[in-house]
């Protein structure tokens, strides 16, 4: 299972903080890609190109492999401070 | 010694300082850094606003920025405090205090902490105001500051 959260205003287009994912495993732009397949809606939103990407609470890039058990987080730039 | 926290209560900044002084022999110098909230619509009746973040994520960025401060400057204290939840205009959001035996690696390691959590601790801000509730943009001139670091 890959833990999947959603944060700031990803989150609020989304309508969701977190989705449970069974039986994925590959990169951060094939996770994207399979949500977006799974759910239509957050195809756009999701292959925005100022969306970054977190593996296991540490900034991961598109070909950041995720296997189970692992955390990915999806958000915009941060604007913090 | 560093002091590292999240948190939705205020901060005051005087229990600040008294911290990176008490019983410090050693650094002459402090330097601190206070972010406030301000009114980013210039007039536009922006009342506050509520900050978001990465439980979890938050805690270790900010603890490897500040390791990073410390591998280029030579410090003493290092205090970093970062409030999450709703806050009004005017409020205090971030507070970094840093001591050292010299004013240079005081100013410079404040302003490093500050560009990096800029643009990498997973915090976003939520304004809201008159005209409803509305994200804050990342603006590019964060990462261009960030650049100076490099």
């Amino acid at each position: 299972m890959v833990k999947v959260l959603f944060f700031a205003s990803l989150r609020a287009r989304l309508g969701t903080a977190e989705h449970r994912l069974e039986n994925f495993s590959g990169s951060v732009a094939e996770l994207r890609n399979r949500l977006g397949e799974l759910f239509p809606d957050w195809q756009a939103p999701l292959q925005a190109v100022d969306i970054q990407a977190a593996v296991n609470q540490e900034m991961a890039a598109a070909t950041t492999q995720i296997g189970d058990g692992d955390e990915v987080a999806f958000f915009p730039p941060v604007t913090g401070g | 010694m560093d002091f590292i926290e999240v948190r939705t209560a205020p901060f005051a900044v005087a229990d600040e300082y008294a911290a990176l002084r008490a019983g410090n022999r050693s650094d002459g110098a402090s330097a601190m850094f206070v972010g406030s909230v301000r009114d980013f619509n210039a007039g536009a009746g922006v009342s506050g606003l509520a900050l978001e973040h990465y439980p979890g994520m938050t805690e270790k960025s900010l603890q490897r920025i500040v390791e990073d401060a410390r591998a280029r400057w030579e410090l003493g204290r290092v205090r970093l405090l970062h409030r999450v939840g709703a806050m009004a205009v005017e409020e205090d959001i971030v507070f970094v205090g840093v001591t050292s035996p010299h004013r240079q690696a005081a100013f410079a390691a404040c302003q490093y902490i500050m560009d990096r959590l800029k643009t990498e601790a997973p915090f976003w801000k939520l304004e809201s105001g008159e005209a409803g509730d509305s994200w804050v943009e990342a603006r590019d001139s964060d990462q261009r500051e960030l650049e100076k670091w490099a």
